[in-house]
């Protein structure tokens, strides 16, 4: 407890300094702990995808559709339970800047293969028997605040037009990974109007979502139902969920590189700030410390000392920090909620903060306590301020 | 009377150590700076050259993109009978069928797939592009599974050497040449015949239709006259508006996120300029009284130590973008989120960036240093000299 005690008055002996060195330290955990929150938001679909269903699209790529025959096939596959489909739409909420995900949707297969989208009775009937009704995520309806009964006008870019839509059912997440920004219609309602505008755009899906009997069996059944349509006109790609977001993540690597490399930076960064404080601090001090050693303590007190007052900026600025990093990440999600549908500090970004202050502690004090421990005790003693 | 310069210079050098770490705090906010306003600016250059002011893209009407897009051969064939379009050195009209579409390929490093864009062309397509250099091979006949593949193409994606073959849409396409397109997005591209594309991946229409205007201050005309055609619903741009607008969400993305980070991370820096400053007026309090009593004002010491804080943040601001030019040499290839698909780019550095770059980082030094220049100015002579 005296140690402590020690440490914590001899760190507050320069108030002023020691209090911007701990709000730097503030600054550069919170900074790291939302650059860490954007990586894992960007990793987020990954996150919410299940091991038990699958992703069949056309093997030339997302863009080219698979006829729906493929429908009835997939289904005789064995392992295979749910068969579902439908089509990125791609739609416009008045203009670019409100961007969220729109799917065309076979409804009732598709809402139970997603079990973490959770509807209430009520809405999914009326949901199902409204073929141009839509089901969106608890987040999207209070950006724009739509209410039951609301119409939503999207503007195509894909399929031509604009398209209406009655808002029958608001889903919320089962959890915190589940994407509560999607807005999805009966597929049939795309259909059917491309029947009328563009006939050869009709009955073509833009992918199969399979829900297969036991995650176990996914692998096989992925072969088994692409051997089905090689070599013909339109061959797919099966891959599991988690495969087929990690491919989305994976085109954009070259970004989310660079956002943990910047993050690597501001701790660098930090890491200057305090090894320059703890340098000054040991400069004014050379003199109580050839003090100490005339008394006989030996180099590893003073090192204990200087390390022992670098952790405890550190501990402080990092609790700082944190404690930031809740609201703001809070206000972040909420304001860029149409970049990053899901922004929430996962544990594993505390343990980061945690780890990065304790090193960046650690390493500032080494130069300094090496300055202090090899001056002689003559020197040290002559030396003034 | 100002202090000398001199007396600014050899206190940052007495205490070296100090000075370095502040710098360099500030050397690398300003290097993150840089970097990432490069990056934007990059990204945004590649595509503005690779459209041409006088070429005019068309695609349909809503679509955002040319992969979104389809013209039925007829609406085509209206389009291309326009009296402005320019005629070439064959007597013909300079104008272009052709169809984008996405194919997944493998990247040569990790294997990962990602979507490059195959351009189905023409046989105008090269004329109207006259940024496009064929480096190695020959061009793909007309009539033939032949392709082309662009620069970053060949250097990023696996089976893109001269002879090996492309399999996709049930076809083995065959690479025969490498064409070079500088800094434009046509380097991240596949090009082969527009009539092959359109059989192997069963699309009976196209994406757009590009065409040169025989008059460049046409373009109004000739764009009212298509959009307002109840036949096509097609709409109209200039080549270097398109691809301007494609770039533009990412070019966004990069400058916000730039913006932000660096703002956060200078607040770092900037505590640690006032630390430092700080400390060398405390340090400094006998100095500070001589120099008074010798008859220096308030003001020049102020100036001093304000002088001691810009030559930080310069340094600093120097360093970083030292460090920085060097990103030049990096070429970035990821997804343009617009398009969906595979683009490379630059980090390019421009003059307006080193501007700001500077006057960013002595901005730094100046927040960082004014706080202690006035604690140091409003010293009492004998206060000072006392303590000392």
């Amino acid at each position: 407890m005296l140690i402590l005690k020690l440490l914590f008055r001899n760190a507050f002996r320069h108030r002023m300094r020691t209090g911007l060195t701990i709000l730097g330290i503030a600054i550069a955990i919170l900074a790291f702990g939302m650059l860490r929150t954007m990586v894992s938001a960007w990793y987020a679909g990954v996150e919410a995808s299940s091991a038990g269903r699958l992703v069949t699209r056309n093997a030339i790529s997302l863009i080219f559709p698979l006829p729906i025959s493929y429908k009835d096939k997939i289904r005789q596959v064995s392992g295979v339970k749910i068969v579902s489909y439908g089509n990125w739409f791609g739609g416009l909420y008045i203009d670019e800047k409100n961007f969220f995900a729109n799917f065309a949707v076979e409804p009732s297969s598709y809402l139970a293969l997603y079990p973490e989208f959770i509807l209430s009775a009520v809405e999914e009937a009326s949901f199902l028997r409204d073929r141009k009704g839509f089901i969106a995520g608890q987040k999207l309806v209070d950006k724009y605040g739509w209410k039951i009964g609301t119409t939503v006008t999207l503007k195509g870019t894909i399929f031509p037009g604009n398209w209406d839509f009655v808002l029958r059912g608001i889903y919320h997440g089962k959890d915190k990974t589940a994407d509560e920004m999607q807005f999805m219609f009966h597929w049939d309602y795309l259909n059917e109007t491309m029947k009328k505008t563009i006939p050869r755009r009709a009955d073509q899906v833009g992918f199969y979502m399979i829900g297969v009997t036991h995650p176990d069996l996914a692998a096989d059944v992925a072969v088994s139902i692409d051997s089905l349509f090689k070599n013909s006109l339109a061959e797919t790609l099966t891959e599991t969920e988690k495969a087929f977001a990690l491919t989305f993540v994976s085109m954009t690597e070259a970004i989310v590189t660079a956002i943990k490399v910047v993050s690597f930076v501001v701790i660098i960064i930090i890491l200057a700030v305090l090894a320059n404080t703890m340098i000054m601090t040991t400069r004014e001090r050379i003199g109580e410390y050839a003090v100490l050693k005339t008394l006989g303590f030996g180099g590893w007190h003073i090192a204990a000392m200087i390390f022992g007052e670098s952790l405890v900026i550190t501990t402080l600025g990092c609790a700082l920090g944190i404690a930031a990093t809740f609201p703001a990440a809070k206000i972040f999600g909420d304001t860029l909620v149409l970049f990053f549908p899901i922004f929430y500090v996962e544990p594993k970004t505390l343990i980061f903060d945690l780890a990065a202050a304790t090193a960046v502690g650690l390493i500032a004090a080494i130069l300094p306590t090496h300055r202090a421990i090899m001056i002689r005790i003559a020197d040290g003693l002559r030396r003034i301020g | 009377m100002a202090i000398p310069f001199s007396y600014n210079m050899r206190n940052l050098m007495t205490r070296r150590l100090t000075t370095v770490l502040t710098a360099g705090g500030m050397a690398l906010v300003v290097f993150v700076f840089a970097a990432i306003l490069m990056l934007a600016e990059g990204l945004q250059k590649t595509l503005v050259d690779t459209g041409s002011h006088d070429n005019v893209v068309i695609i349909r009407k809503g679509s955002a993109a040319e992969v979104q897009s389809g013209i039925e051969r007829d609406k085509a064939s209206v389009v291309e009978t326009q009296p402005e379009i320019a005629i070439g050195m064959d007597g013909l009209k300079l104008s272009a069928k052709e169809l984008v579409v996405l194919i997944s390929l493998n990247k040569r490093v990790t294997g990962k797939s990602s979507n490059v864009v195959m351009r189905g062309i023409g046989p105008n397509s090269l004329p109207l592009r006259p940024q496009v250099r064929l480096v190695e091979g020959r061009l793909p006949r007309f009539g033939s599974s032949e392709i082309i593949v662009g620069k970053s193409i060949y250097r990023s994606f696996q089976n893109t050497d001269i002879n090996d073959n492309i399999y996709s849409g049930l076809r083995n396409w065959r690479v025969v040449g490498i064409f070079d397109a500088g800094a434009t997005g046509f380097s991240s591209e596949i090009w082969g015949d527009v009539d092959q594309c359109m059989q192997a991946f069963r699309r009976p229409v196209y994406s757009s239709v590009i065409f040169k205007l025989r008059n460049s201050r046409e373009f109004d005309i000739v764009s009212a006259r298509i959009e307002s055609d109840p036949r096509l619903s097609l709409e109209a741009r200039r080549e270097t508006k398109y691809y301007r607008d494609q770039s533009e969400m990412m070019a966004k993305f990069l400058r916000i996120f730039g913006w932000s980070l660096t703002i956060i991370f200078s607040l770092g820096a900037i505590i640690g300029a006032m630390i430092t400053m700080y400390a060398a007026v405390a340090n400094r309090t006998g100095e500070i009284g001589t120099l008074r009593a010798l008859g220096f004002r308030r003001r020049s010491i102020l100036t001093a130590f304000l002088v001691e804080s810009l030559i930080l943040g310069f340094t600093g601001g120097c360093v970083g973008l030292f460090l920085a030019s060097f990103m030049q040499l990096i070429t970035i290839s990821t997804m343009n989120f617009q398009t969906f698909s595979e683009l490379a780019f630059t980090f390019t550095l421009t003059f307006e960036i080193i501007y700001e770059a500077l006057l960013f980082s002595l901005i730094m030094g100046f927040v960082g240093g004014v706080l202690p220049a006035i604690r140091a100015s409003r010293m009492y002579i004998v206060d000072a000299l006392r303590t000392a």
